[in-house]
């Protein structure tokens, strides 16, 4: 039974400034959540307030069924895994380890047996004698985590901790992170600003901006039916392409305008939704780069090709990024790297509208 | 016409390749020379010093040959000053107190740095500047209103005033270095430690001694220094011998009236000093790393 469940949690600081703007969470039992947003959107904070870093202005937060408001962290039977590391200099790795089941006065054989325990599924039992600064990167974030696996905690708070690793070793990690959270399943609160990590380690992936949370859902959830522009946004890589346009009704059927050349039929699935929208200004079309291909000879329901100039092309080896211009706006589409994109040239592409997106850009709500 | 005509081949021929290499030679060359008149100044006080010592008071009144150099090097003076009870007294007197006064001022420094760089208490920035500010008031300006307190205190005549008054002197500038050592250990792990299930006293001996090891070292030997090398509260609150400290002692020992031992003051000098040299001779390293740790983070 460990549950965390937050409750309109409010935290302001001195000058009041809202930093967490009144959220309600409820994480599961088992559960592996991540919060993710920009920087400064309060994902550290709640992650800190949940530890018992941070006093909450207002609101409640529950652990396992308790309201832990004003219980110290060390009494929260929680543990966390920082940016940095925090390793402490002067002990070794299994002291490290072992500092907070030594202090709560476990017998030392219980310590010794709970340290290999989690050094084995870690693969550090040979760097158990060493002190940190023999360690690389990779390894001291292994022990930051067998430090909190060791304590066996209800909860296990991670802040950023892949963000001071390299690219590939934080791939590894995040595996790594993965395959730990299979062995033990913890309840897991995970903060990071990178949406790939989010998207590939949560069983449900929290979105805040500004202190609020935007949307939660599973990673799936967010990717195909974001309920907002900024988690549109927010969630993939490259971003999807937001290109401003008006909704036109002919003969009973819609048509989305990009530009005086350019439309596209609304598919008719779509049709009834967006039937009120007709001849409203602040539309924002949204659609991501994958679902902006090269043109093929087959006829395919709601695609629809259109020419356009390639400004720029990306290759990437197993597929090739363009991005050509719209009004403005550029617009990136990812094509088959043999499809012979090329820079300043013509270019026939295809729209798939069945995965369109439209959003009240005044609201920036998905429609 | 001429000249300008040949400097301009002189420069042709030898073109500014290694000029960076030149730069260096002559920088290290400016350094050296510095150094070994740096190095001529500190130094030639503490040779004459030791020479003397080794002197006999008739060698040294004859005033015959290279004054620099002892013609036949003696330990008498060195024996005198051992065998002698009083001296004896003034050592051991500077020992204790300078023991107890760096016990008292660490362990002070300590805790007041620990609360003030990390416990985040309205004010704490204040005090911290204020701790700062104590330390430039001038030692040779409060010993007049502190005769009166000391007076009052019924501690004029007693070593143990010297215990009492040091600690003013060495706590503000501890202090300072260790909230500069402090502030410089990275917040996560207090952090760390406070969900491992430690409490701030557990932080504090646990965490924050171990890896300000090197800032707690400079301020020890700084206390240290306060305490042995001190002259002036010695001598305004301390009168009979029996109570004095070796700094004192010496000058009212081995002066009497306009006679000059210079051999045993020489070598007293020198035994004096041995301590300090040797505590920084052994934890120089620490020192200059917490200093300078201290400097930039503070």
């Amino acid at each position: 039974m460990s549950e965390v469940s937050l409750r309109k949690i409010v935290k302001s600081f001195e000058g009041d400034v809202q930093a967490v703007k009144g959220i309600d969470l409820e994480i599961n039992d088992h559960e592996f959540v991540v919060l993710v947003g920009p920087s400064g959107c309060g994902k550290s904070t709640t992650l800190r307030m949940i530890a018992g870093l941070e006093e909450v202005t207002s609101g409640e937060i529950w652990i396992g069924g308790d309201v832990v408001n004003d219980v110290p962290p060390r009494d929260r039977d929680i543990a966390m895994v920082f940016q940095n590391y925090a390793l402490y200099p002067h002990m070794s790795v299994f002291e490290n380890m072992a500092f907070g089941l030594k202090l709560r006065k476990f017998p030392k054989d219980e310590i010794r047996r709970r340290v290999d325990d989690a050094a084995r599924m870690l693969d550090i039992e040979t760097l158990l004698d060493r002190k940190p600064k023999a360690l690389s990167g990779g390894q001291r974030q292994r022990v930051a985590m067998g430090r909190a696996i060791v304590r066996n905690p209800k909860v296990f708070l991670f802040d950023e901790p892949l963000s001071n690793l390299d690219a590939k070793l934080r791939v590894q990690m995040r595996t790594e992170i993965k395959k730990v959270h299979q062995m033990v399943p913890t309840t897991t609160v995970y903060v990071t600003h990178d949406q790939v990590e989010a998207m590939t380690l949560a069983d449900r992936v929290v979105v805040m901006n500004h202190g609020v949370i935007e949307q939660v859902g599973a990673p799936q959830e967010l990717y195909h039916n974001p309920q907002t522009r900024f988690v549109a946004g927010f969630i993939g890589s490259p971003a999807m392409n937001f290109m401003n346009c008006r909704l036109e009704e002919a003969a009973g059927a819609l048509r989305v305008r990009l530009s005086d050349t350019l439309a596209f039929p609304v598919p008719a699935s779509r049709t009834a939704r967006y039937r009120s929208y007709a001849g409203m200004s602040n539309l924002v079309l949204g659609l991501r780069p994958e679902h902006i291909t090269e043109s093929r000879p087959n006829v395919v329901p709601d695609q629809h090709d259109f020419d356009v100039k390639i400004d720029v092309v990306e290759p990437m080896g197993m597929e090739t990024l363009v991005y050509f211009t719209i009004e403005g706006v550029t617009v990136s589409g990812r094509v088959n790297p043999n499809a012979g994109a090329t820079a300043q040239q013509p270019m026939k592409l295809r729209a798939d509208l069945g995965n369109m997106h439209l959003i009240d850009d005044s609201t920036g709500k998905v429609l | 016409m001429t000249a300008v005509t040949a400097a301009a081949g002189a420069s042709a021929k030898k073109p500014k390749v290694g000029s960076l290499e030149r730069q260096r030679r002559w920088t290290m060359r400016g350094t050296y020379l510095a150094l070994c008149v740096f190095v001529v100044i500190f130094l030639i006080p503490p040779f004459y010093m030791i020479m003397t010592s080794l002197k006999s008071s008739a060698e040294i009144s004859a005033q015959k040959g290279n004054p620099w150099i002892a013609q036949s090097p003696t330990l008498d003076n060195f024996v005198y000053l051992i065998t002698n009870d009083q001296f004896q007294r003034y050592f051991l007197n500077s020992a204790w107190v300078t023991g107890l006064e760096v016990i008292i001022s660490m362990t002070i420094a300590i805790l007041a740095a620990f609360s003030l760089s990390r416990m985040g208490f309205k004010g704490s920035q204040v005090i911290s500047t204020g701790v700062f500010l104590t330390y430039l008031v001038p030692p040779s300006l409060l010993f007049i209103p502190l005769f009166q307190l000391v007076g009052n205190l019924g501690l004029i005549n007693n070593t143990w005033v010297l215990v009492l008054l040091f600690p003013t002197l060495a706590v503000p500038f501890c202090t300072w270095i260790m909230i500069g050592y402090f502030s410089s250990i990275p917040k996560e792990l207090d952090e760390a430690a406070l969900i491992d299930g430690a409490n701030y006293p557990q932080i504090l001996l646990k965490i924050f001694i171990p890896v300000a090891m090197p800032g707690i070292i400079a301020a020890t030997i700084f206390a240290f220094t306060v305490g042995w090398g001190a002259f002036l509260y010695p001598l305004a609150y301390l009168y009979s011998a029996d109570q004095a400290v070796l700094t004192v002692g010496i000058v009212r020992e081995l002066i009497r009236g306009d006679v000059f031992a210079w051999g045993t003051i020489m070598a007293a000098c020198v035994i004096g000093a041995a301590p300090p040299i040797i505590i920084y001779t052994f934890l120089m390293d620490y020192y200059v790393a917490g200093l300078t740790s201290g400097a930039t983070k503070g």
